[in-house]
C-alpha cells in the first residue's frame, strides 16, 4: 500500500497556482505552489505587502478562490486606501465575502510575558478567517512583527514552524511576506520554514534611478527562472517583465512604406522601408537625424497613419517649431489627431518605467509608425545591457503590433563601431555623418544595411533648406569625393571648362568662315579670269572667222553671256 | 520636557486603588497550561484584591470570534479590562512577581509584606 501511494506521489507533479501577476506565472512555470506557503522576502518598499494583495485580489476575483489577509503591520482602512488606486475595492470584495482582512495589533508596552504560552490564539483566529469565507488563498504580512512584540523567540520559533506546517495541512496556498536581513534572506531566518518557493524583490538605485528586481531564489520541485528580473509597480498593479516573454514569431509584411524622403525612397529599391521593420538612423550630432525622423512621421500622417513620436531630448513645441524651419509643418497633424508627442526626460524613471508608458502608450493610441528620438539618451538610465534587453523587448512589441519604428541614436566619433550593441536589433541602419572638407562640414547620408530589399550603396549629401530635406549625389570624379560647395566649386569650374570651349569654338568657327569667304572670293577671282580668256579666245575666234564657236566654260557661263551682252 | 516628570511623581505616590477589577482570562480547551493559568491567578487575586475582581474564562476555541476584539495571539492571555489602561498577560501566570509587575500590583504586594 505504502510504495503504491509513493509512486502515484511522484508521477503527480506539483500543482500550481497562478499567482495573478502578470510575467511572475510565466517564470515559475505556472505559478506558486498550490497548497504549499511562498516566502516573498524583501527591503521596506519593494513592493512586498503590494504583490501579496494582488495575489489575493486576483485569486479571489478571476479564480474564484477567496482569501484571508492577515496583517500585523497596517489596519483595515489603511490597507484598503493603499490599493484603492490600483483599482481594488476591497470593501466591496469584503462585503461578498471574497477577502477577509485582519489587523492584527500588538502593543509591545500592554504585554507582559509569565510562563508558559502558545499561539494557539493566532492559530483559531487565521482558522476562522479561513473557515469563514472557506477561503483557498491566505496572506501573512509581515509576520515578522511578533518578534518586535513577542520577547521569548524560542516560543515564537518553534509556533511559527508549526504554523506553516499547519498552513500545508490545511491545504491553503500562502504568501508570507519577511524583512530582508543583513546579508540574510530574512532577518529572522524565515526561510529555514517556509522551504517551498522563496521569492526576492529588490529596490535598487543606481545612479540615482531606481529599478526593482524580482527573482526566485528556490522553488522545491519546480524548474523556475533563475535571472533577476525588472517588475513595475504602475497604476495596474504589479508586473513582472520576462525577457523571455516575447518569441521571434511576429508577422513580416511585405507592404512597404515611404520613408518621406524621395530620394531615400530611391535608395530603398525604390519603394522605401518594410512596414513593422525597425529603422535605425544614427548620426554624429547635428546630422539630420530628428528631421529624418520628422520626415517619416510627416509622411506616415499625409497616409492618414497615426505616428507616436518619444522625444528625450526636445519638448513638443520645440521639435514642431524646428521642423517648421525645413518647411515640415507637423502642427496640423497634432490637431487631426495623427500625431502625439510623448516629451519627457529619460532620466525622469527607470527603464522598466519608460518600456511600460511605452507599451502604454501604443496600446492606447495604436499607431502605425514610432519614433523614439534619441533612443540613445535611454542608455544614460541603464547600462548597455539592460538597455540592449529592454530594446529587444520593445522592437518585439513593436513588431508583433506591425508597428514601423525609427529610431535616431546618437554617436560619438566614428559610428560604425559603438552601436553593435543595438544595430543587430534593427533592419535598417541609416547611417549619417559629417563629412570635413575644404573647410566645411557637411552631411553625408548612406544606408549601411537594408534586410530584405536591394539598398543603394552610393553617399548622398542631405541637404537640409527651406525646401525641406534634399538628397544629392555627391561629386564622385576620377580622383576624388566632393560635397559641399567643393562640389558647387567643381560643378562651377567643370561649366566654367565648357564655357571656354565654347568660345574655342566660336572662334574656331568664325576663322573657319572668314576662310571660306576668302576661298569664295579666290574661286570668283579665278572665274573672272576665266571669263575675261574665254572673252578673248572667242573674241580671236571671231577675228579668225573659225568655223567652230569656242565652248565656254559651264562655271561662270551665265555670267560670260551677260558680260558679252 | 519638564511635564512628564510631576505626572510621573504623581504615579509613584498615588497607587491606583480601585475598587472593581475586570479580568478576562483566554484559553484555548482544557490544556494543562490554561489549567495553571487559572489557577495562578485564583490565588493571586484572592490573595491581593480579595473580594474586588471578576474573573471571566473565554475559551476560544468555542467563541473563535472573541479572538479578534482583544486581540489575542497567545494563549493563555491575561487581559486587564479595568481598571484602564488594559493590560495583557502572556503565559500560565507562574511567575508571580511578574504578574503583580503586569496588573500594577506590586504596590499592593509591599504593603502586606
Amino acid at each position: 500500500m505504502k510504495t503504491q501511494s509513493i509512486k502515484t506521489k511522484r508521477l503527480q507533479p506539483l500543482q500550481k497556482i497562478s499567482s495573478g501577476i502578470s510575467g511572475l506565472d510565466e517564470i515559475t512555470g505556472g505559478g506558486l505552489p498550490k497548497g504549499r506557503p511562498t516566502l516573498v522576502c524583501g527591503n521596506a518598499g519593494c513592493g512586498k505587502t503590494l504583490m501579496a494583495m494582488e495575489f489575493l485580489v486576483r485569486g479571489a476575483v478571476e479564480h474564484n478562490e477567496p482569501g484571508v489577509f492577515m496583517s500585523f503591520e497596517e489596519n483595515e482602512e489603511e490597507l484598503t486606501g493603499n490599493v484603492a488606486s490600483l483599482g481594488f475595492d476591497l470593501k466591496a470584495l469584503s462585503a461578498q465575502k471574497k477577502i477577509v482582512l485582519d489587523h492584527v495589533r500588538i502593543e509591545r508596552s500592554e504585554i507582559q510575558e509569565t510562563g508558559e504560552y502558545d499561539l494557539e490564539g493566532l492559530f483559531i483566529r487565521l482558522n476562522h478567517a479561513i473557515d469563514s469565507i472557506g477561503a483557498k488563498r491566505v496572506v501573512l504580512d509581515t509576520i515578522e512583527g511578533l518578534f518586535a512584540a513577542l520577547p521569548n523567540h524560542s516560543i515564537l520559533r518553534s509556533e511559527l514552524r508549526r504554523l506553516f506546517r499547519w498552513l500545508k495541512d490545511k491545504g491553503v496556498s500562502a504568501i508570507i511576506t519577511a524583512e530582508r536581513g543583513d546579508g540574510l534572506l530574512t532577518r529572522h531566518g524565515l526561510d529555514e520554514y517556509v522551504a517551498d518557493c522563496v521569492i526576492l524583490l529588490d529596490h535598487r538605485v543606481n545612479e540615482q534611478l531606481s529599478t526593482r528586481r524580482l527573482r526566485v531564489v528556490k522553488y522545491r520541485g519546480s524548474v523556475h527562472g533563475t535571472n533577476e528580473y525588472p517588475f513595475l509597480i504602475s497604476k495596474d498593479g504589479f508586473s513582472v517583465l520576462p525577457v523571455t516573454s516575447m518569441g521571434l514569431d511576429h508577422p513580416a509584411s511585405s507592404e512597404r512604406i515611404s520613408s518621406g524622403v524621395n530620394r531615400l525612397d530611391t535608395m530603398l529599391g525604390g519603394k522605401g522601408f518594410f512596414r513593422g521593420s525597425s529603422i535605425l538612423v544614427s548620426g554624429t550630432a547635428g546630422t539630420g537625424k530628428s528631421s529624418i525622423a520628422a520626415a517619416f512621421v510627416d509622411a506616415a500622417a499625409r497616409r492618414g497613419e497615426r505616428s507616436l513620436y518619444f522625444a528625450f531630448e526636445e519638448s513638443q513645441n520645440q521639435i514642431l517649431r524646428n521642423m517648421n524651419s525645413i518647411s515640415l509643418n507637423l502642427e496640423p497633424w497634432v490637431k487631426k489627431g495623427l500625431l502625439q508627442f510623448h516629451a519627457s526626460r529619460p532620466s525622469l524613471y527607470g527603464l522598466e518605467m519608460h518600456l511600460l508608458t511605452i507599451y502604454d502608450a501604443v496600446k492606447k493610441f495604436k499607431p502605425r509608425v514610432v519614433v523614439m528620438d534619441p533612443v540613445t539618451n535611454l542608455i544614460s538610465v541603464g547600462t548597455e545591457i539592460e538597455v540592449r534587453s529592454m530594446l529587444t523587448r520593445l522592437i518585439d512589441f513593436f513588431k508583433t503590433e506591425q508597428v514601423t519604428a525609427l529610431f535616431p541614436s546618437l554617436t560619438t566619433g566614428d559610428s560604425s563601431q559603438s552601436e553593435v550593441a543595438i544595430s543587430s536589433l534593427m533592419d535598417v541602419w541609416i547611417l549619417l555623418r559629417n563629412i570635413e572638407s575644404a573647410g566645411e562640414r557637411n552631411r553625408g547620408l548612406y544606408i549601411l544595411k537594408s534586410r530584405g530589399m536591394e539598398h543603394s550603396n552610393q553617399i548622398r549629401e542631405v541637404l537640409l533648406s527651406n525646401n525641406g530635406i534634399g538628397l544629392v549625389d555627391v561629386y564622385a570624379g576620377p580622383a576624388t569625393v566632393l560635397t559641399g560647395s567643393a562640389r558647387i566649386e567643381q560643378a562651377g569650374r567643370e561649366k566654367a571648362d565648357v564655357d571656354r570651349r565654347k568660345a574655342q569654338i566660336a572662334v574656331l568657327k568664325a576663322g573657319l568662315e572668314a576662310k571660306i569667304d576668302e576661298l569664295n572670293q579666290e574661286i570668283n577671282d579665278e572665274n573672272l579670269l576665266d571669263q575675261v580668256n574665254a572673252k578673248s579666245r572667242f573674241n580671236l575666234a571671231a577675228n579668225r572667222q573659225a568655223d567652230v564657236e569656242p565652248k565656254l566654260k559651264s562655271n561662270g557661263h551665265h555670267r560670260i553671256e551677260e558680260f558679252v551682252k | 520636557m519638564s511635564k512628564p516628570l510631576p505626572e510621573e511623581k504623581k504615579i509613584g505616590s498615588k497607587p491606583p486603588n480601585h475598587e472593581a477589577w475586570e479580568l478576562r482570562l483566554y484559553v484555548a480547551g482544557q490544556t494543562a497550561k490554561s489549567v495553571t493559568a487559572f489557577a495562578n491567578l485564583k490565588r493571586i487575586c484572592e490573595q491581593y484584591i480579595l473580594g474586588k475582581y471578576k474573573i471571566e474564562v473565554v475559551d476560544l476555541l468555542k467563541n473563535p470570534t472573541l479572538a479578534k476584539g482583544d486581540q489575542i495571539l497567545a494563549v493563555p492571555t491575561l487581559v486587564r479590562k479595568l481598571p484602564v489602561p488594559i493590560r495583557k498577560i502572556l503565559g500560565d501566570l507562574s511567575d508571580t512577581e511578574r504578574v503583580l509587575v503586569g496588573l500594577d500590583l506590586r504596590h499592593l504586594a509591599e504593603q502586606i509584606a
